[in-house]
């Protein structure tokens, strides 16, 4: 598997760190109560289909990046930078 | 059972004389009733033990157990087999210390042979601090009534004389070996089960995927499935890797994010290793078949996948770590590879619990270690479905330890987050 990192291009899966879903990118607030911090650490939608995922190309650029693929193809659809995924 | 409904020698015999004509179809194959008291999801390990036990220890024969494919055809029938009670932390420790002591008699309680060896499970350790470690790990064994000897480098060279113990980055110091460890015939505990369910009057329903679970205010009434609606008293999910989905046919999102776990095998070579051996620091565990193959495998390929199939980057890893521990067994061909879709828990240890729906019973989060706990979760199982309290060896497999923190169990104690297990 290839992840597009919109810095460096295609790059093998070796150099990536995998982090997990997307929604760790939404942290709640400190006060926002057990479960919403349960549904942010622990629970997930766990699709089977396309994904959103969360990878550090920790052997490039240093990048994370937001990987839109397909859990059950491995077809990759493209990638951006965290940060604008954030904003 | 008389001398020759069941399996035994004489039968064996018997059929070898009269032409092997007197063999029967193990199961039946019967189509769903329109309602039953208990359903079990998925037709792997756990679901069948489930069945049996709930047939056997309950009394609760009105039970079916939907497969959307075919009985054994998921992780059950795609794992290494490695079966061993060498848990450190409570909950585990007396959780697969029980489910050690049901493989122990499962050959004579199912009448069916697994072909359960108590081979023993070595683990290779590499530092002073990692003897330390699985000295506690030892002690804590031993504490929970199962055995452990830790073995010095000499000790080790009796069991696997061929390994690599000058290796530059990993000498081997010695080993903790779990005697009463070992592996079994992962097809054959599956259709054991699936026989000794069917016989007690469990229907068994494959090619039937369940699509739906119909719940009212609150309460479990029955399933969708490809072969149309059931109804039922209660409802057991177990479908270990589709645990995610299924959930979320009841609306709930579990803390298991499913990963692929590969595996490998090689052409049939003389015996030369007669234990399970672990090499924990290459992530590389390898044990021989009676067919003479050496089944071996590493660990996650790291991200989400439904795919079962893995990719190159840790399948190359495992052939490394193969050639640093047994450069002996580089000439042998690798016949084959496959890959199993995991229910990896965010603490890497497992679920069985009530769902919050009443009926509604919830079993996931094995990680990729379900195989040696196919008794052990199935007998729990159906004492908490049968009984709708927790059957004590595994009373803190609980579903809210992950929103109140307390009693998660992280074996590996790198946290309970979903990338690290
Ligand atoms: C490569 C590999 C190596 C492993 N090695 C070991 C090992 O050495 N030791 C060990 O202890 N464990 C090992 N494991 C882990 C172990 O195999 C699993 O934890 C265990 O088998 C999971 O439980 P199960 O047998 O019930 O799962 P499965 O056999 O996967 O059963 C789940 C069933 O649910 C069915 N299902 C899913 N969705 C639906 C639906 N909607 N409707 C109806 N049915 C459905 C599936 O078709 C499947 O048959 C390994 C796993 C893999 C993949
Ligand atoms: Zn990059």
């Amino acid at each position: 598997m290839r992840l597009p990192c919109p810095l460096c291009g295609d790059r093998d899966r070796r150099e990536f760190f995998y982090q997990g879903a997307a929604v760790t990118l939404d942290r709640p607030a400190r006060d926002a109560g057990d479960a919403a911090w349960n549904d942010y650490l622990h629970n997930r939608d766990n699709p089977a289909g396309e994904t959103r995922d969360l990878w550090h190309h920790e052997a490039g650029c240093g990048a994370w990046i937001v990987v839109h693929r397909n859990t059950v193809t491995h077809e990759v659809y493209g990638a951006e930078l965290a940060q604008k995924a954030k904003a | 059972m008389g001398l020759f409904s069941g399996y035994s020698g004489l039968k064996v015999i018997k059929e070898g004389l009269m032409g092997q004509k007197g063999w029967k179809p193990v199961w039946r194959n019967p189509a769903p009733k329109p309602e039953y008291d208990v359903i079990v999801i998925g037709g792997g390990g756990h679901g069948l033990s489930t069945a049996y036990y709930l047939a056997k220890e309950h009394g609760i024969t009105n039970v079916a157990v939907l497969e959307k494919g075919y009985l054994g055809g998921g992780n059950v029938g795609r794992n290494t087999t490695i079966v061993r009670a060498n848990y450190l932390l409570p909950g585990n420790s007396e959780f697969y210390s029980h489910s050690l002591k049901l493989w122990e008699g499962m050959e004579q309680d199912l009448n069916y042979n697994t072909m359960m060896s108590q081979r023993g499970v070595l683990n290779l350790f590499h530092s002073d601090g990692q003897r330390d470690a699985f000295a506690r790990r030892g002690n804590a064994m031993i504490n929970q009534g199962d055995d452990a000897i830790l073995l010095d480098r000499e000790g080790v060279r009796e069991h696997v004389p061929f390994i690599d113990f000058d290796n530059v980055r990993f000498p081997v110091y010695g080993g903790l070996l779990h005697k009463r460890g070992g592996t079994a015939r992962h097809d054959a505990v599956a259709w054991g089960y699936a026989r000794g369910a069917d016989q007690r009057g469990v229907d068994l329903i494959q090619n039937c995927e369940v699509t739906g679970i119909d719940i009212e205010a609150g309460v479990v009434k029955g399933v969708q499935t490809t072969r149309g609606a059931i109804r039922a008293k209660k409802v057991a999910i177990v479908v270990a890797g589709r645990s995610g989905q299924v959930a979320q046919m009841a609306g709930l999102r579990l803390p298991i994010e499913s990963h692929i776990l590969q595996a490998f095998v090689s052409e049939g070579v003389k015996p030369i290793l007669d234990t399970v051996v672990s090499f924990g620091m290459g992530h590389f565990y390898i044990s021989q078949s009676d067919k003479g193959g050496l089944v071996f495998g590493g660990d996650l390929d790291f991200y989400a996948s439904y795919a079962a199939r893995g990719n190159l980057p840790m399948a190359e890893h495992v052939m490394d770590a193969a050639m640093t521990l047994m450069p002996a067994i580089g000439k042998a061909k690798v016949l084959r590879s496959w890959g199993g879709i995991m229910d990896m828990s965010s603490d890497g240890s497992p679920i069985i619990d009530k769902s919050g729906i009443e009926g509604l019973y919830l079993n996931c989060g094995w990680c990729y270690g379900g195989f040696k706990a196919v008794p052990g979760s199935g007998f729990s199982y159906a004492h908490l479905i049968a009984q709708d309290r927790h059957h004590e060896p595994a009373a803190k497999f609980r579903l809210d330890r992950f929103r109140t923190g307390v009693g998660l169990m992280d074996e590996e104690g790198t946290g309970s987050q979903h990338n690290l297990h």
